[in-house]
């Protein structure tokens, strides 16, 4: 038995990504230089998940994510604490939990990393969502930082010539406004060097989603949660670009030597929305154990959907497209065909659809995207009820249920 | 061949008997605090009850929400599945299953076989449940077995507009001190969770015939609601209960 137990391990051990060490390390030393910016002499500026942070970089500011703040809150189980405490703090309880723990976290510099860098500035991009708008105007007069506010239309078809007008001209304050703050003017050249690797950044991140069509999965949907982390936060730089070719470089060694995320890779599912952070690891092994591999999902597809959009020679014009174009600004029926693209390319069984208590603008449509993706393709779809950060929103033995009938329905129609 | 099904619920732990593709005992306990006590329990009375012996049963599939503690169970599938093939076997022309247990309800779309082709579940909420007419029965003291006749006679029934179990029993007790009949307001009860049940119905795409099980299709006033609301007549057994219990055993036949 002893032997056998072994043969266990070493086969865990034969799937776990090695790359993970390397991307902890990046995020530490990132965390730790936007923590002693002060110290060092650097601006911090805080940023929305969705918005330009080339721009930032151009300009040697470090950006921080209060969002990504959310997804550590999350997933160190201290989100369910923090939002108590906003909702002492007279917050609702129906607001987005990530701002509820982030403004929480806030004063009391709470949260698994003891609360995030002051910043000397915010940068509020309202292409994942309105509640941003409040979240940034709160904390901004929390730290009594300047805020800059990119206001990008929601495009649910076409993107209009005075659509990209509109946003094109906040790109020019944008960039004013950075002078301002920074003391210095804006370097045109940085800025195109920056541009470039985020687009090679993007990528390589988008290569690394696609080797997830293979059979098996070299990964899978929870382990793409986890190295997110760098296209979001230090998207544009080298660091960023030599991690995912390094990642990439791995997932193709797997797949030569056959290595999947999910032993008996036997169902191929989707998720849609942001994760359960609180619920990942519990997640992931439950479907494991159901031979069931996430290998695709529409959260971190999100970060190089929009390539299609941007201009290597012009990165700040065509900018303005990108940036309004993303996955949580488009129309319902545009969100179903990037599902129906996916499906197609990743060959899916089903849907798991994440109906996130939190995230209105993600979890609006859902039921009409199941319905769509249904009638053209004929994949069935489940719905889990919980919230991304709070973990009061989930209940296990339900969620459980709906799993295991979803997988028997799956196995029904899908005899192995 | 006998194979056994135990469906434990929230509140009852059902189990069936199937031998030989036909339904030969049925058993119902309290599941009590302890779900692997109340299957070890019924496990055991059904086989008296049948005048078996454990060696005579081939296989034993465990269901329902306890369906992981019963010890003795060769494998557990969903009651969602089980319903299906339950369904199926009660009334094969079944299409479309609304099972309102102790602490769930859901919708089901089965095919020809029984197999699940979609299914909708209530979320973290008991309102719509037999939870739920149980905590009404008992703020308007009333036996819960009177509430489908009782139900019948209301003219005018009330409007219970609160989604919430709590909140609902309070604008119950409410409508009672405004001496409104109970009749009426079992009526609304009874109309409140055809309402929570139709928006699960309209998500699947229910289609007929429909057929009710779980134990609140003992309510006469519940499928009444729901016939309404549909727009066609329930087909209700009188194993409807046991529905689970018995497509657990036949997936173990």
């Amino acid at each position: 038995m002893a032997g056998h137990g072994e043969k266990e391990d070493s086969k865990k051990q034969r799937r776990k990504i090695k790359s993970v060490a390397k991307m902890k390390e990046i995020m530490t030393t990132y965390y730790i230089e936007a923590k002693t910016a002060r110290e060092t002499g650097k601006k911090v500026a805080w940023i929305t998940s969705g918005g330009p942070v080339e721009p930032l970089i151009a300009m040697d500011v470090i950006p921080v994510y209060p969002e990504n703040h959310g997804a550590m809150i999350g997933a160190s189980k201290m989100g369910g604490d923090l939002c108590e405490k906003s909702e002492q703090m007279g917050y609702s309880p129906d607001l987005c939990s990530y701002a509820c723990a982030d403004i929480a976290a806030a004063p009391i510099n709470g949260g698994p990393i003891g609360g995030l860098p002051e910043p000397d500035m915010l940068i509020c991009c309202n292409n994942i969502c309105g509640s941003v708008l409040k979240w940034y105007e709160i904390q901004a007069r929390h730290f009594n930082a300047p805020l800059f506010i990119l206001d990008t239309p929601i495009s649910h078809v076409d993107f209009s010539k005075e659509a990209h007008d509109y946003v094109r001209n906040q790109i020019r304050d944008y960039i004013a406004f950075l002078e301002k703050e920074c003391g210095k003017s804006f370097d045109y050249d940085r800025m195109n060097d920056v541009g470039r690797l985020s687009i090679e950044g993007q990528r390589l991140w988008q290569a690394v989603l696609d080797t997830t069509a293979n059979r098996p999965s070299p990964m899978s949907a929870f382990d793409a949660f986890f190295h997110l982390a760098l296209i979001v936060t230090l998207r544009g730089t080298q660091e960023a670009t030599d991690y995912y070719k390094t990642l990439l470089a791995e997932m193709k060694t797997r797949i030569k030597d056959g290595i999947g995320a999910v032993e008996n890779e036997t169902y191929r599912l989707l998720w849609d929305n942001l994760p359960i952070w609180s619920k990942t690891k519990w997640l992931s092994e439950k479907f494991s154990s159901l031979n069931a591999c996430l290998v695709a999902d529409t959260y971190t597809s999100a970060w190089c959907g929009t390539m299609k959009y941007i201009d290597e020679t012009d990165f700040l014009e065509s900018m303005a497209q990108a940036y309004s174009r993303v996955h949580l600004n488009i129309g319902t029926d545009q969100m179903a065909e990037t599902v129906i693209e996916m499906i197609d390319k990743y060959h899916i069984d089903g849907l798991v659809v994440h109906s996130n208590r939190s995230c209105k603008p993600y979890s609006f449509g859902q039921y009409d995207i199941l319905d769509i993706v249904r009638k053209k393709r004929g994949v069935p779809g489940m719905v889990i009820e919980a919230d991304m950060v709070d973990e009061r929103s989930f209940s296990e033995s339900q969620v459980e249920t709906r799993i295991d009938a979803f997988m028997e329905m799956i196995g029904a129609a899908k005899p192995v | 061949m006998i194979s056994m099904g135990i469906d434990i619920g929230s509140i009852t732990t059902k189990a069936a008997l199937i031998k030989d593709g036909a339904l030969f005992a049925t058993q119902l306990a309290h599941t009590g605090y302890n779900s692997k006590a109340a299957g070890d329990k019924i496990f055991k009375q059904l086989l008296a009850a049948a005048d078996l012996k454990p060696s005579d049963v081939r296989r034993v599939v465990s269901t329902g929400y306890g369906r992981k503690s019963v010890s003795m169970a060769d494998r557990n599938v969903t009651e969602i599945t089980c319903h299906g093939v339950g369904a199926r076997f009660l009334d094969p022309e079944t299409r479309s299953v609304i099972d309102i247990g102790g602490q769930d309800s859901k919708v089901i779309l089965i095919d020809k076989d029984g197999k699940v082709i979609d299914f909708a579940m209530n979320d973290k909420c008991a309102a719509g449940t037999g939870r739920f007419l149980e905590v009404m029965a008992r703020a308007l003291e009333v036996d819960l077995a009177d509430f489908g006749r009782m139900s019948l006679e209301g003219e005018n029934p009330s409007s219970i507009s609160s989604l919430c179990t709590v909140f609902a029993e309070s604008e119950i007790i409410s409508l009672i001190s405004k001496g409104e009949k109970r009749e009426n307001i079992i009526a609304g009860i009874h109309e409140s969770i055809g309402s929570r049940v139709m928006a699960m119905a309209g998500r699947v795409g229910i289609k007929g015939p429909v057929m009710m099980t779980g134990g609140v299709a003992k309510n006469i006033g519940v499928i009444k609601a729901f016939e309404e609301k549909i727009g066609e007549t329930l087909r209700v057994s009188e194993n409807a209960q046991l529905t689970g219990a018995i497509g657990a055993a036949l997936i173990g036949a």
